[in-house]
């Protein structure tokens, strides 16, 4: 299907010509500038939602110009059921951002709105993209931006987080530039993804492949021995940044996994997927351990994201429509809910500039609507049945079932233990005896704010209480993914045969007869 | 020889640049010092007509005097972009050199000639003629590092960029002599016809191609043969490092690809093997030095050189590719690179030379500190060519890097490229530590000795075309990769 409106381009130029527009704009209306364009942004992006057709598995609202002749390169942008609900994600995401930044940014609030809007141009274009050189030039051109949310927005010890952020993630992606070179010349010198995505690669050489887009993708994620620089980044970023870096870019991670690495390099995806599973399951503990540990909000959030990543990473390696189904509505789940309680601490962090939990306790009687929210937003966080994260995790430890019986079981310590962190943090914040000192601050909730978290609370109930409008529409999707991953091999034994559709490549590249492990 | 009047008239952009040279050496005497901008704007009008010559000339091939020069579009690739960073010096000396109270007409007959000097090493088919453009680029670009005759590290940058020019430049004699030996000839088709069936192992042609590389990587500044560059680059006036660190780098280039792909083509398995181990020494020495450096013009000194390596890259692909496309695509990866390089490296220096303390450069990484405070608009473009240098996209930086790691991949260099990607990704962390000191740091309180910048609607002009050229390539870089591409195709 094809639209001839193009959705997308507008998508990705919208917030980059109004990031154009604020440098010229007057410094009273900078935000409410940047409001309006995320909202109209937000706006533009629900009819996607509608027009959306959930039956085929292909890529659609399709736009394609050539971009560069030698070699051939495009301009080639599309949505399938997969990254969908992440750009609406995204696009719901930004105004809340906005928002909360209303008042808690004082300082080149101008910058900052701009940076806010690059971002999310560059983050809609990383899903968006089906042209692997335009999805690395987006990929990359995120990081100055984010870099500068941190370093100069952040906290006290930000420049360090910064950097290391940036680092590690440039590391991570120039191998993924070198892995994308190899293919092209690997799989008949192109660099379109709907293609590559069908070619097939030499077992020896998807081992490669498969190693460096694990740099990139696993780094993002991030995955259990790569995550040391999110906690630090969680942390001293501003309340904007934390989120867009929680609920947006952690998921790039998992959507190159489940974009590139397992339907361009299936047979290595198998053979890496026992690594793959042990490492996610060891980021599920570790993160919650390291969440128990946390004395400020902050980290503890942002370790308990490394553990709930690791529920993305595990579905996504089982190999079997639950698991990755699990795993991509894992990734929605989670921008949703750790977006929200980042902007909880945000709200708390504007009051009483502390984001220790021994500073802000007992807040019930003074804001109780905020209490409420936040209490709200633990609970999801910690998989209860009826919010949203439950119905994700559910699904990738069903999915991890059939897998693993003994995977199965240590994931689910992770939620036993998010149970743990989640309610005693609860318990601590919301229903401890407030500090006499900090009480003057408290003033509960005003309308922005409460205008900023409401949408993401009806999120959390609507996903968890109705969670099929997501699932039908990445049906088709998950199973052209596992179309490729099907092929039997001898990595894996599992039986989902009944869900999966014939493999389409089956006859037309007689070099997938090609040696497996 | 034969010699003919029509060959005056193929070489009539660089007949046009001497002639305007000596005018300006012959005026400046006669004129007052109120009306020697009238040097920089006649140095200017005459680029100007030039770069229009050699825009018309892009699609005939031609040579003159007898095979000595020869007028094709790769020659007419580099002799335009050169012609281009030329004019942007000229405009950036006009302000500096008011602001640095160097008083010296003369300054643009240095530009003009040294350009010359250029232009005839990119077009020159004969190994002499290669080497009297080289003399006559380095002899006026080693008159113009020490102009600022009243500080010593000019003068110093200038003895030492003479004592080694001149060494390197006997090296490369001495290699042109063995050659010539070998073969019988200095032009480079004949030399290519005479070592066709040679046995690669052939010591004479083998210490000829060491010399000649030694020679040429003096003048690439490689490592280890970068040893000038720091206290050159450093010491000389900033307006004419950035002239250095993009002109005469890609003159070097231009000639250097003619010289080892059209005239020892055959050895190839020989040099592409020198120049793989410079190009990762270049690539590990230049990034992890430039880590350390708290002086900005021998950071970005180190960071040429480092650039350099990347390049270097694309000629090593060029020798080992096994395929006649490998082998352009890697010529055409240098091209591109140099010529992206070009914008970013020029823009940079330009807001360094901006960058006054007390009448002083204001060259230290520390006097950043705060700049996007200030000048908001200086420091973005500051970050947009560092964003650009880390080769990060969208930026022209990317699209350089971009195509010459696909020439190493296409050549079978996979672990090359992986190499150098890791190196460029450790080069970010010096590239954004300028970003840092520029956003992330309060500047100190102002008071007379704080570093302020100057302005002029000629530095203007210089710093839109810099990061124009960034922006534009580094989002639709179409155009320049097709000239790149068809100006290789006339090449061989």
């Amino acid at each position: 299907m094809t639209h001839s409106f193009p959705w997308l381009t507008l998508l990705i130029v919208l917030p980059l010509a109004g990031a154009v527009a604020l440098c010229f704009a007057k410094d009273s209306s900078v935000r409410l500038i940047a409001l309006g364009i995320t909202a109209a942004n937000l706006l533009l992006s629900l009819p996607l939602w509608w027009l959306f057709d959930s039956s085929s598995g292909g890529m659609q609202f399709n736009e394609t110009a050539l971009w560069i002749s030698t070699p051939p390169i495009h301009y080639r942008l599309g949505l399938d059921g997969i990254s969908l609900p992440l750009v609406l994600m995204t696009t719901m995401l930004m105004p809340l951002c906005v928002l909360i930044s209303w008042r808690s940014i004082d300082q080149r609030i101008r910058s900052f709105m701009a940076m806010l809007l690059v971002m999310e141009g560059a983050m809609i274009g990383v899903f968006a993209a089906l042209d692997f050189v335009l999805f690395y030039v987006f990929w990359e051109a995120m990081l100055i931006p984010m870099y500068l949310l941190i370093g100069v927005w952040g906290g006290p010890n930000r420049i360090y987080a910064a950097v290391k952020f940036f680092l590690y993630t440039l590391v991570g992606s120039v191998l993924l530039l070198v892995a994308i070179l190899v293919l092209y010349f690997q799989s008949g010198h192109t660099f379109d993804i709907v293609q590559l995505s069908q070619a097939a690669v030499p077992a020896s050489l998807q081992f490669w492949l498969f190693l460096a887009f694990f740099a990139a993708f696993a780094v993002k994620v991030p995955m259990f021995p790569f995550h040391t620089w999110l906690p630090d980044a969680h942390v001293e970023a501003p309340t904007a940044g934390s989120v867009i870096l929680a609920s947006v870019l952690l998921k790039m991670g998992g959507y190159g996994f489940v974009r590139f690495s397992l339907p361009m390099l299936p047979d290595a995806s198998m053979a890496f997927a026992p690594l793959m599973i042990t490492l996610s399951i060891i980021a599920i503990i570790y993160g919650a351990y390291m969440a128990l540990a946390q004395a400020d909000l902050k980290k503890l959030i942002a370790y308990s994201s490394v553990s709930h990543m690791g529920f993305v990473t595990l579905g996504l390696f089982t190999f079997n429509i639950q698991g990755i189904e699990g795993a991509v509505m894992q990734m929605v789940n989670h921008g949703i809910t750790t977006g929200g309680l980042f902007l909880c601490v945000g709200v708390i962090y504007e009051r009483t500039h502390s984001r220790q939990i021994a500073d802000n306790t007992g807040l019930t009687t003074p804001m109780p609507r905020y209490a409420t929210l936040l209490v709200i937003f633990a609970l999801s966080s910690l998989g209860l049945p009826g919010t949203n994260s439950f119905v994700g995790e559910f699904m990738v430890l069903a999915g991890t079932f059939i897998w693993s019986k003994l995977a199965t079981a240590l994931a689910s310590l992770g939620i036993i233990l998010a149970a743990a962190y989640m309610l005693w943090m609860i318990q601590r914040v919301a229903f401890g005896l407030p500090s006499q000192h900090m009480l003057s601050a408290l003033r509960d909730l005003d309308r922005r704010e409460m205008a900023t978290l409401i949408p993401l609370v009806v999120l959390v109930f609507l996903i968890g209480i109705f969670p099929n409008p997501i699932l039908t529409r990445m049906h088709a999707s998950v199973n052209q993914v596992l179309a490729r991953t099907s092929v039997p091999t001898a990595a894996t034994a599992m039986r989902a045969d009944d869900q999966l559709l014939p493999a389409p490549t089956g006859g037309d590249f007689p070099a997938m007869e090609t040696p497996r492990p | 020889m034969t010699f003919s009047p029509g060959d005056l008239f193929l070489i009539l952009p660089e007949l046009l640049v001497i002639t305007a040279a000596c005018l300006v050496l012959v005026l400046d005497p006669v004129l007052s010092s109120s009306q020697k901008d009238g040097l920089a704007w006649l140095s200017l009008g005459t680029l100007a007509i030039c770069m229009g010559l050699i825009a018309s000339q892009m699609n005939h091939a031609a040579s003159a005097f007898g095979g000595i020069v020869i007028i094709d579009a790769y020659a007419c690739f580099w002799k335009l972009l050169l012609c281009f960073v030329a004019g942007l010096t000229v405009l950036l000396s006009h302000t500096y050199l008011r602001e640095e109270r160097l008083y010296f007409g003369e300054y643009y007959g240095f530009v003009l000639l040294s350009l010359s000097g250029m232009m005839v090493m990119v077009s020159a088919a004969d190994l002499l003629t290669i080497y009297l453009g080289t003399e006559l680029m380095s002899l006026s670009l080693y008159v113009m590092a020490g102009l600022k005759r009243s500080e010593p590290r000019s003068l110093e940058a200038s003895a030492k960029y003479f004592v080694l020019g001149a060494f390197s430049s006997g090296i490369l004699l001495y290699g042109i002599s063995l050659l010539y030996g070998a073969t019988g000839s200095t032009r480079l088709p004949a030399i290519a016809a005479a070592i066709a069936g040679r046995s690669l192992d052939d010591p004479l042609l083998l210490a000829a191609t060491v010399l000649l590389a030694v020679g040429f990587g003096f003048k690439l500044a490689v490592v280890p043969f970068h040893m000038w560059t720091p206290d050159v680059y450093q010491g000389a006036p900033t307006s004419v490092t950035a002239f250095m660190a993009v002109a005469s780098k890609a003159a070097s280039f231009g000639a250097f690809l003619r010289v080892f792909v059209e005239g020892l083509g055959s050895l190839k398995a020989n040099w592409s093997a020198i120049f793989l181990l410079l190009c990762i020494a270049t690539l590990v020495l230049g990034n992890i030095v430039a880590l350390v450096q708290t002086n900005i013009k021998r950071m970005l000194a180190y960071s040429s050189i480092a650039h350099a390596g990347y390049a270097l890259i694309g000629v090593v692909a060029a020798g080992v590719a096994g395929t006649q496309t490998g082998e352009t695509n890697g010529i055409t990866a240098v091209m591109l690179y140099l010529a992206l390089y070009a914008f970013m490296t020029f823009g940079a220096f330009t807001i360094v030379a901006m960058l006054r303390k007390g009448g002083l450069d204001g060259d230290e990484i520390e006097d950043f500190t705060g700049l996007a405070a200030r000048h908001p608009l200086a420091a973005l473009l500051m970050l947009v060519f560092m964003v650009s240098l880390a080769g990060i996209p969208p930026t022209a930086g990317f699209i350089g890097k971009f195509y010459v790691f696909m020439a190493a991949v296409e050549a079978g260099l996979t672990w090359l490229a992986v190499l150098a990607l890791v190196f460029a990704a450790i080069s970010a962390y010096y590239y954004l530590r300028i970003i840092m000191v520029m956003y992330m740091r309060e500047p100190d309180p102002l008071t007379a000795a704080s570093p302020r910048l100057i302005m002029s609607p000629a530095l203007s002009i210089v710093l839109a075309c810099a990061v124009a050229g960034v922006v534009f390539f580094g989002l639709y870089p179409g155009p320049l990769v097709n000239l790149a591409g068809h100006a290789v195709l006339t090449f061989k």
